[in-house]
C-alpha cells in the first residue's frame, strides 16, 4: 500500500544506459513547484543538501539563457552548478544543460512536472554522455544494473570509510 | 581531488571484468592466474585489465618478478564513492527541503489570503 511516507521518497532509476530518472512527489500544485524551480527568490531556499546555503543564484529563464548556482555547505566547501536553458515551457517542462564542475561530464536535464489531486510529480531525467559516467554517478544505493562486484565494493568502502 | 585521477578512476571502473577483479581483491592479494580463473578470458587479457587498474591507482603490484601479486588500493575508490553519495544526497535532501518550503509557502498564502 502506498503511504504518504513512501510517496514522499525520492527514487533513482535507470530508464536507459545513459540516463538517471529522479522522481519525487511534492504536496503542492505544479505552478508553485515551477515557481520554486525557476524564480531566484525561491530556489535558494531549497536547492542543495541540508545545512547548505546558496549565496549565488542567477537565472535567465529563456531558451539560450544561462543559470549559475553556488551552493555552500557548513564546512565552507562551495560547489558551482552552471548551465543553459534549452526549453522553457511553464509550468510543465524545463530542459537545460547542467555542469557540476570540470571533473564531471556535462549532462542534459529534462524536468517534467505533472499534477494530480493537487500533488506534483517531479520527473528529472539526467542524460549522461556515456554509460560509464552514468554508472559511476549511481554506484551507491542503486542496485539495478550494477554488477554484484560493484555492490560489494561499495559495501566494502562504506565499511572502510 | 585532481581532475585527472577522478576521470582515470571512472574509466577504469567502466568495465565489469575490472570491477569483478577489484571485488575479488577485497579478500586479499591475488596473482594474475588466480584473478583470471573465474573468467573465460586469457591471462594476457587479464594482464591488460590489471595495467588499466594499476594506472588508475586502484591496485598496486608486488615487486616479486614471477608472481607480482595484486593488491587493492582503496583511496581512489573512496573519492568516487564520496562523489556519488554527495550527488544522491544533493537531490534527496533538496526535494525534501522543497516539499517543506512549499508547505510553508502554502500556509503563508492561506494566512495572507484570509487577512485580505
Amino acid at each position: 500500500m502506498a503511504t504518504a511516507n513512501s510517496a514522499a521518497a525520492t527514487t533513482f532509476t535507470t530508464p536507459s544506459d545513459l540516463e538517471i530518472l529522479i522522481t519525487r512527489v511534492i504536496d503542492a500544485p505544479r505552478t508553485l513547484v515551477w515557481e520554486a524551480y525557476t524564480n531566484p527568490e525561491h530556489l535558494p531556499q531549497w536547492m542543495g543538501p541540508r545545512g547548505s546555503t546558496m549565496p549565488v543564484c542567477e537565472i535567465d529563464l529563456r531558451p539560450g539563457g544561462a543559470y549559475r548556482f553556488v551552493s555552500r555547505v557548513p564546512d565552507g566547501f562551495e560547489m558551482t552548478v552552471t548551465g543553459v536553458y534549452q526549453e522553457v515551457v511553464p509550468p510543465e517542462r524545463l530542459v537545460s544543460t547542467d555542469s557540476w564542475g570540470p571533473e564531471w561530464p556535462e549532462t542534459t536535464n529534462t524536468l517534467i512536472l505533472s499534477e494530480e489531486d493537487g500533488k506534483t510529480t517531479i520527473s528529472l531525467t539526467v542524460l549522461y554522455p556515456s554509460k560509464e559516467a552514468r554508472d559511476v554517478a549511481l554506484q551507491t544505493g542503486m542496485k539495478e544494473g550494477m554488477s554484484q562486484g560493484f555492490d560489494r565494493l561499495a559495501e566494502h568502502l562504506r565499511g572502510a570509510a | 581531488m585532481a581532475t585527472d585521477s577522478l576521470s582515470a578512476t571512472f574509466s577504469a571502473l567502466a568495465d565489469p571484468t575490472r570491477r569483478a577483479i577489484l571485488a575479488r581483491l577485497i579478500d586479499g592479494e591475488a596473482t594474475v592466474k588466480e584473478l583470471a580463473a573465474p573468467f573465460a578470458i586469457s591471462g594476457p587479457a587479464v594482464s591488460k585489465h590489471l595495467r588499466v587498474l594499476e594506472r588508475a591507482g586502484l591496485i598496486t603490484r608486488g615487486r616479486d618478478a614471477q608472481w607480482r601479486p595484486c593488491r587493492l588500493e582503496a583511496t581512489p575508490l573512496k573519492d568516487v564513492t564520496e562523489w556519488a553519495e554527495n550527488y544522491r544526497r544533493f537531490w534527496d535532501e533538496s526535494y525534501e527541503r522543497l516539499d517543506e518550503y512549499l508547505q510553508a509557502l502554502k500556509e503563508k498564502e492561506t494566512t495572507d489570503g484570509n487577512g485580505k
